[in-house]
């Protein structure tokens, strides 16, 4: 293999390495997804590097130019990397479905709670509320519109 | 296996709840009058809708006319919002739950069928509402998309055994079972065809019974006809990786399963 093109290939996997190491440094990626980066870069910079190992992997695998089957296994890295976020992304839609689901639910349990009267049920209290005059009267109103909630607390605390 | 299922099966309950579920994405126009429909025809029924992150005024009016609304903070898709339906349900111990569009293409005086059919029988598990079950209620839709359903159809029936007409009608009677066995697992997109295999594999049962539905009352369907081939080939998908996937649990006194049973 040719100097110049080595001196690239292990120019490029450091570098890359550098960077991932940097942006877990950081914080700024999860070792979780790092890990997988890590040994892409690692394995493709001892490949760059060490000629003989490159040689015979590439003899190993019928490409006469060495070069060439180190672009094929980073290919095989990258298309390993693709599937592994594939299957990330998928696994956060799910659980980001469920949270929404989740939170449907108790914001609206938190509605039924708080006692807020709904649209429909807000027509009947409004215009009894500006008409009453002594406390005691609102009191028992707003006791009776607890009662009116409670089954549905009940309900929603027994499971 | 019908013995089997007698035992299994939980008795009716003495005072069964009932739960309507009513998906809606950017319905505004037609699901005040379906929330209003259902409690006018069908009382027994509770009714919540499930507001899949419109950005009309779809939520809103759902209160109004009297339901209680699930709002998701953005859009999950058909199959997140009923899932959020049986959730609710399965968390408030319904005893049943059905799925009425909010499009309005569910007929809401339909749904005593459903109930009446679901009562008929011991051990269903669902009871579906089929446009193609009786040849004189003839629903309007395009061909292509007859089409495509009657060769889910056909899939279906040869897959689990039982004649299925219309694989993709949502409008469904779900018992407790069926109720929690989709509050843990629904379908993403599209869930009504692979639901019916889901039923199948996980030992449930279900029946068909003929509906009349409408065209759609207003808004947009979940399904253009640009989406209607990424429906198909999504669908197909489901079905087969679906046959890869779930295989029915054993229980004691049951045949030993023979693969080419479930075969095509």
């Amino acid at each position: 293999m040719e100097l110049r093109l080595q001196l690239v290939a292990v120019v490029l996997t450091v570098g890359l390495l550098f960077i991932v190491l940097e942006l877990v440094r950081r914080r700024r990626l999860l070792e979780r997804y790092a890990l997988l980066w890590l040994f892409s870069a690692v394995v493709l910079m001892g490949l760059a590097a060490w000629r003989g190992l490159l040689e015979s992997v590439a003899a190993l695998m019928g490409i006469y130019y060495a070069p060439s089957a180190l672009f094929v296994i980073a290919f095989g890295f990258i298309l390993v990397l693709l599937l592994h976020f594939s299957i990330a992304v998928s696994k956060l839609a799910d659980q980001s479905k469920v949270l929404a689901q989740r939170l449907a639910l108790l914001e609206e349990r938190e509605r039924v709670a708080s006692g807020r009267p709904r649209a429909d049920e807000e027509i009947e209290l409004e215009p009894a509320r500006v008409t009453s005059v002594g406390r005691d009267e609102v009191q028992a109103r707003d006791s009776a519109s607890l009662e009116m909630t409670k089954p549905q607390l009940e309900r929603t605390a027994r499971r | 296996m019908s013995g089997v299922y007698a035992q299994i099966s939980l008795p009716a309950p003495a005072h069964p709840s009932y739960l309507a579920v009513v998906p809606a994405y950017n319905e505004a126009a037609t699901v005040e009058r379906v929330v209003r429909d259902i409690r006018a025809s069908a009382p027994e029924f509770d009714v919540v809708v499930v507001d899949d992150g419109s950005t009309d005024t779809s939520g809103p009016a759902a209160e109004a006319a009297g339901a209680r609304v699930l709002r998701h903070p953005f859009n999950l898709g058909i199959g997140g919002a009923v899932q959020s339906g049986f959730v609710f349900a399965f968390d408030n111990d319904y005893d049943y739950m059905v799925q009425v569009d909010g499009d309005g293409q569910h007929d809401p005086t339909q749904l005593a069928e459903l109930v009446r059919a679901m009562h008929a029988e011991a051990g269903l598990d669902m009871v579906c509402g089929s446009r193609f079950l009786r040849k004189d209620m003839k629903y309007p839709s395009p061909l292509s998309r007859r089409t495509g359903i009657h060769i889910f159809a056909f899939l279906l029936s040869r897959i689990i055994g039982q004649r299925v007409t219309d694989p993709t009608s949502g409008f469904r009677l779900y018992n407790r079972r069926a109720i929690a066995l989709f509050a843990r697992d629904y379908p993403h997109d599209y869930p009504e065809v692979e639901a019916v295999l889901m039923l199948h594999f996980n030992r449930l049962r279900m029946r068909e019974v003929p509906v009349r539905m409408f065209a759609r009352g207003g808004g947009v369907s979940s399904i253009s006809s640009g989406k209607s081939a990424y429906y198909m080939i999504k669908v197909l998908l489901a079905i087969f990786v679906g046959l890869a996937r779930a295989r029915p649990v054993v229980e004691p006194g049951d045949d030993a399963p023979v693969a080419a049973a479930h075969g095509i």
